[in-house]
């Protein structure tokens, strides 16, 4: 399986944006902001399409849009956290300006919007050349380190924001940096398993280890392990099985590691 | 617009714009079922915004999209897939809160619950993404069913509609009071021995049916333009639960008709102007809200005084 490229690239870049959605999807679900993380994956879909209607790197528009929509969400939230009316009708604005941006790609490109609007959608991490994966597996990496080097302050802000206010822990800015690695690790995701699906290895990773582990540090590593478990698993069954979508593969992976941590016995669990 | 018509223009006589919008079967049906879904995607809406689900209304609503490819798939009629899906996908969020709440504080339900939502959406999507794959056909039709249409919604579809509407607007109508108190207060609806559980699980299935209708109209990504934008923008404006329901269903209104009407002259696509009207009537209701908030502190000094210095009110955006 490996002597072909593909797997390979694939596998690359794969290993680094699960381990960097596991990571980061962890918060993510401690801090009850999967919703965040969703609305921010589908507006890396407009800036796909935005990309395609200006002819730029794809990857341009991904990161502007989702670290950009990421800052605005951070302006218009109290402690950097929007509420959930605010995220919905801003996203779905943004998302209504991406169907103009497809009207307008059909009418001036060479009309393959149809497999350019699947692609984004739904990813094709079989699809990345050896320079895309080099570049996404760094990216996924960088966001790695930095989500470990504010993991301490972020868990403080994040379990009991007075007290760590009153300690000088700046949690403004570290809620406005969670959410701008939620905004590189969709963007990063949306070219490997698609806007619409890389909400799957955020939440459901993060949420299966926080069913399972109280211990913060455990927990993250147990996150991102499954994130990365079902991904392997899920480009390799992908393979074997032709007609089964690698996205599908690696997403039905990761539901059911967060079912089979759904059923196993409860532990205390620090979740806010 | 669609072929072999001759390009409409607009004029600055209004009741000739009306005659050319409506001068075609289809712009009638539009209208129609744009009426419809939006009377009652403003009410459904107003309990979801105000019981703070819109997480779970947008999973269900793309829920329509697997259950679409799903019914392709197995050959049956798309309305019997996506309302199916809509009821499984609401059932499922249901089950998940009930074990979020019960797990003991508050909060870890909260937490719990929105990692259960994210999980059953895409589980859906990519279960969709099968189907999508495994029935290449559909591919067409991607674009309108995340995006909606107005194009090609037939009589049979309004009928569907209207009792789908009636349904939920009924049924609402029996549970609207308790609903609210529960939506407001849960701990005294329980104590006052409103069955809460069974309310909460009703609801979502409400909701799991009028978005689903919904979704016909704007799509499944962007329900939210009917669904919590006139809400939101109503509850800013009002208070009172009965004028709040109607400015919401009023808004809604005239989102839906100014958008098929806009886009009906322009070759731009519906859900650009359904999202962009409502997002532009939730800033007006907040900046109408927050210019309010300001009026009344300034027109009653003696009643700020009165207040504990420590309780604020809450500004709109915060």
């Amino acid at each position: 399986m490996l002597s072909h490229e593909f797997i390979r690239n694939a596998y690359l870049a794969g290993t680094f944006v699960a381990l960097a959605c596991g990571v980061v999807g962890w918060f993510v679900v401690l801090r009850g902001q999967v919703f965040a993380g969703d609305a921010l994956s589908h507006v890396a879909f407009v800036g796909a399409i935005a990309a395609a209607v200006v002819g730029i790197d794809e990857r341009v528009g991904l990161f502007a849009l989702t670290l950009g929509f990421a800052a605005v969400m951070a302006g218009l939230g109290r402690r950097a956290q929007a509420d959930d009316v605010t995220i919905g009708v801003v996203f779905s604005w943004v998302l209504g300006i991406g169907v103009l941006l497809i009207a307008l790609l059909s009418t001036s490109a060479s009309g393959s919007n149809g497999l350019i609007l699947a692609n984004t959608l739904f990813g094709s991490i079989f699809g990345l050349s050896a320079g895309q994966s080099v570049v996404a597996a760094a990216i996924g990496f960088g966001v790695v380190l930095a989500s470990l080097a504010i993991a301490r302050p972020l868990l403080f802000a994040s379990v009991d924001a007075e007290i760590a206010t009153l300690h000088g822990v700046p949690v403004r800015a570290l809620g406005l940096g969670l959410l701008l690695l939620i905004g590189a690790v969709t963007a990063e995701g949306a070219q490997a398993i698609g806007a619409l699906l890389v909400l799957g290895l955020i939440a459901a990773p993060g949420g299966a280890a926080l069913k399972l582990t109280s211990r913060p540090y455990l927990g993250m590593g147990l996150s991102a392990a499954i994130a990365l478990v079902a991904m392997w698993g899920g480009i390799a069954l992908s393979y074997a099985i032709p007609s089964l979508p690698p996205s599908t593969a690696i997403i039905g992976l990761a539901v059911a590691s967060y079912l089979i941590a759904s059923l196993l016995p409860r532990v205390p669990t620090i979740a806010l | 617009m669609a072929i072999g018509m001759a390009e409409p223009t607009l004029t600055w006589n209004l009741a000739r714009d009306v005659e050319e919008l409506l001068r075609y079967r289809f712009m009638v049906h539009a209208f129609e079922a744009g009426t419809i879904v939006a009377v009652m995607a403003a009410i459904v809406g107003w309990y979801m915004v105000l019981r703070r689900q819109s997480f779970a209304g947008h999973t269900i609503a793309v829920m329509s999209f697997p259950g679409t490819a799903g019914a392709a798939l197995a050959g049956l009629p798309s309305a019997v897939g996506y309302y199916l899906a809509c009821g499984i996908a609401a059932l499922a969020i249901g089950r998940a809160r009930h074990a979020g709440t019960t797990a003991g504080r508050a909060g870890v339900g909260r937490s719990g619950e929105s990692a259960a939502i994210g999980v059953v959406q895409v589980a859906g999507l990519a279960l969709g993404f099968l189907f999508l794959s495994l029935y290449s056909g559909v591919l067409e039709q991607l674009e309108s069913l995340l995006f909606g249409t107005f194009l090609g919604i037939d009589s049979a579809q309004v009928l569907t509609l209207l009792i789908v509407a009636i349904v939920v607007l009924a049924a609402l109508a029996v549970v609207g009071r308790p609903l609210l108190l529960v939506s407001l207060d849960t701990e005294v609806a329980r104590a006052r021995g409103v069955p809460v559980r069974a309310l909460d699980v009703g609801f979502l299935l409400l909701l799991g049916l009028a978005v689903a209708a919904t979704t016909q109209i704007t799509g499944a990504l962007l329900v939210f333009a009917l669904l919590v934008a006139p809400p939101a923008a109503a509850q800013v404006l009002t208070a009172r639960p009965g004028r709040s329901l109607a400015l919401s269903v009023a808004l809604a209104l005239l989102i839906t008709w100014l958008a098929l009407s806009i886009s009906y002259f322009s070759p731009y696509p519906l859900g650009f102007f359904l999202t962009t009207l409502a997002i532009g009537v939730y800033v007006l209701a907040q900046l109408v809200g927050c210019a309010s908030a300001r009026a009344a502190r300034e027109r009653r000094p003696s009643a700020t005084v009165a207040r504990p210095p420590s309780t604020p009110s809450p500004l709109p955006f915060a």
